[in-house]
């Protein structure tokens, strides 16, 4: 991590963002397990140094879309836990109402759309987002967040082709962690890095590590700023490793013991938590402090998310038409 | 302007330059649609809009889903998009953010969002073989999220573009080549006048209702786009030999005028459902349906269905017309159903 000089207060504002993720997830986790919570979910242990890096890069109008793995990037950009844990619940007060769940998540007056569960489906909406912000002339970005595997569908190809034509003010965020599902990166692309395919449309690729979250800020705010400035889009590619399960039980066991052992050692929080106290922007009991918040926070929203209301089963019928 | 006779890609051009006057949010989204020395879309639809309006046509690379998901992130940004693909057979092509984003985005946000967006889809077989030709309507009778109107005049044209401009929800409007009446190298061969008297003054045509376009007492025809032309046409023929048949032209699909079905089902007691699509899952097995339910005691013969065979369209002229339904099969159709009482 560079030696640079930030605010005191916004670095230990990231590292909480951070273990706000991780906490809501380890929570989430317990939760579901326990079968207390209902559907299925896609979690993002690992990764979240991705999220919190690019949208602190963000302004409060930007927008993002999101994947079936939501809840860190719907964390970074602000939306509420009290109204995520309702939504996964399933519950009338919910972020979308009990009508999204875990893989539709999202909230566009905090600037995220409600999330694209379908691989690389939320791409041509973030292309179509930014191309409105230039049409009106609004200096504001759009961010799509994507999974590696997003980028081997047809729609990454249409949509980066669409922005970098038009130069719209669009961010491409690919989190690799080296699987799609089960499949290995290695077994899908004949490139070696993401970051490669940019050339197909004369835009910048970038690749950082996605674990050093001030890498990833430091990186995206480039691509933001170059965005904001009407010089175009930019491909970014930042490296990371889910320390969980593709979805609710999966065991990893396609992982090597030995690529879980390296990727736990480089987890996001441990390492920015380290590098905070080396550099005298906290100390330990402060970090404690921040966990210790982030837990009563969580815990406060899964205890009221249990007590609202279910909707009305009849409630399905509505939200159909204006 | 004043009262004139218009075609209906001439009524859509007009309707849709009329709505970007009105409301600098509209704006056009497409493949070759305001390219200068171009066609104005496939069918000249867009034709020279891009003098008038040259950064609010936006010509797309072939790029069917990433134009459909576009149009979908501007409609969300509070933008009024009118997308188009070039052939209804490449929504396929876009299938994903038709099917899985633009339908269900405001649904999934709890009613929170809105996507105020017009898709625009030219239908018919037409000479082209199997992939330029189909019916896409039934494709989307399951499909929950989207409305869906099939106009057969310049009329209804105009009036449904303006109201889905204006309506809010996703409309997806199906138009069908033999009734452009486009002209020049778009000619078609085989097109159907469906021009009308456009009134001088702005006007809309309500989404979800139906219209009569002919009286009738003994059988009820009800037929969309080009079928409603040849369900005119044979009701003529009908009439000739002392049979009285009402046509009705739904003009929207989705919703539908149930009332003004149930209304003529009631009267005639004999209905029969016309459409170029294959008969297996289409809007005839819809309606037929929902008559059985709710209208059996009125029906005094089944619900009979003329449509095209569960197959491809064919290309050979000869196996075409086989292909779609005619005014013959649909005049046999009524016949048999008058020997039942």
């Amino acid at each position: 991590m560079k030696e640079q000089s930030y605010d005191r207060a916004w670095l230990q504002g990231l590292y909480r963002r951070m273990v706000l993720i991780r906490e809501f997830e380890e929570r989430v986790k317990f939760l579901f397990l326990e079968g207390v919570m209902p559907g299925t979910i896609h979690q993002c242990q690992g990764q979240e140094a991705s999220a919190v890096g690019v949208c602190s890069a963000l302004n409060p109008d930007d927008v993002i879309t999101s994947t079936h793995r939501p809840h860190g990037h719907c964390i970074a950009k602000g939306l509420d836990v009290a109204g995520m844990m309702a939504e996964l619940f399933g519950k009338s007060t919910g972020c979308c109402r009990g009508k999204g769940g875990s893989m539709h998540m999202g909230d566009l007056s905090k600037g995220i759309v409600p999330a694209v569960a379908i691989v690389g489906g939320g791409l041509p909406i973030a292309t179509g987002i930014a191309l409105s912000f230039k049409m009106r002339g609004q200096r504001r970005v759009a961010a799509a967040f994507m999974g590696d595997g997003a980028t081997n569908e047809g729609i990454f190809h249409e949509s980066l082709n669409m922005a970098s034509i038009w130069d719209l003010p669009a961010v491409f965020v690919v989190e690799n962690n080296l699987y799609a599902a089960s499949t290995s990166v290695k077994l899908s692309m004949k490139v070696e890095h993401v970051s490669e395919r940019a050339c197909a449309y004369g835009i910048p690729g970038v690749r950082v590590d996605g674990n050093d979250v001030l890498a990833v800020y430091e990186a995206a705010r480039e691509a933001v700023e170059r965005a904001r400035a009407g010089r175009g889009p930019t491909l970014l590619e930042l490296l990371t490793y889910r320390l969980t399960g593709h979805s609710r039980r999966d065991p990893c066991s396609y992982q090597p013991e030995e690529e879980r052992k390296q990727a736990r050692a480089k987890e996001p929080i441990g390492r920015f938590g380290g590098w905070l106290m080396a550099q005298g922007s906290a100390d330990q009991a402060t970090l404690d402090e921040i966990r210790a918040g982030v837990k009563t926070e969580i815990e406060a929203a899964v205890e009221k998310a249990i007590a609202d209301p279910e909707p009305a089963p009849e409630d399905t019928l509505e939200d159909m038409f204006v | 302007m004043t009262e004139r006779r218009l075609g209906i890609a001439e009524a859509l051009r007009e309707a849709i330059a009329e709505e970007m006057r009105r409301d600098e949010r509209v704006f056009c989204i497409g493949e070759d649609i305001g390219i200068p020395g171009g066609w104005g879309g496939a069918f000249t639809v867009t034709l020279g809009l891009e003098k008038e309006f040259p950064d609010r046509l936006v010509n797309t690379p072939i790029s069917e889903a990433g134009l459909m998901g576009a149009a979908l992130g501007a409609a969300l940004m509070g933008m009024r998009p009118i997308a188009d693909v070039q052939y209804s057979d490449f929504l396929f092509c876009a299938m994903d953010q038709v099917g899985n984003q633009v339908a269900k985005m405001r649904y999934m946000s709890g009613g929170k969002l809105t996507t105020p967006m017009v898709m625009r889809a030219p239908v018919g077989v037409t000479g082209r073989g199997a992939q330029h030709a189909q019916m896409m309507e039934p494709f989307f009778l399951p499909l929950p999220g989207i409305k869906l109107v099939a106009p057969a005049t310049a009329y209804d044209a105009k009036g449904l573009l303006k109201s889905a401009v204006r309506d809010g929800n996703p409309v997806l409007i199906f138009e069908h080549k033999l009734l452009y009446g486009s002209k020049g190298p778009r000619t078609e061969s085989g097109a159907v006048d469906a021009s009308s008297t456009i009134p001088a003054e702005d006007y809309v045509v309500p989404i979800g209702k139906g219209i009569v376009r002919r009286q009738g007492s003994d059988v009820t025809i009800i037929a969309t786009l080009l079928m409603m032309h040849r369900a005119v046409q044979a009701a003529a023929l009908l009439a000739e030999e002392g049979i009285s048949a009402e046509v009705i032209d739904p003009r929207s699909i989705v919703p539908f005028d149930w009332e003004l079905v149930k209304e003529s089902a009631a009267k005639t007691g004999r209905v029969i459902t016309v459409e170029e699509s294959p008969r297996r899952g289409g809007l005839g097995a819809e309606i037929a349906a929902t008559l059985a339910e709710e209208m059996i005691d009125f029906l005094v013969a089944p619900v009979t269905r003329v449509a095209a065979p569960d197959t491809p369209a064919p290309f050979s002229p000869v196996m075409e017309k086989y292909y779609v339904p005619d005014a013959a099969r649909i005049v046999n159709a009524a016949r048999r159903l008058m020997e039942i009482s």
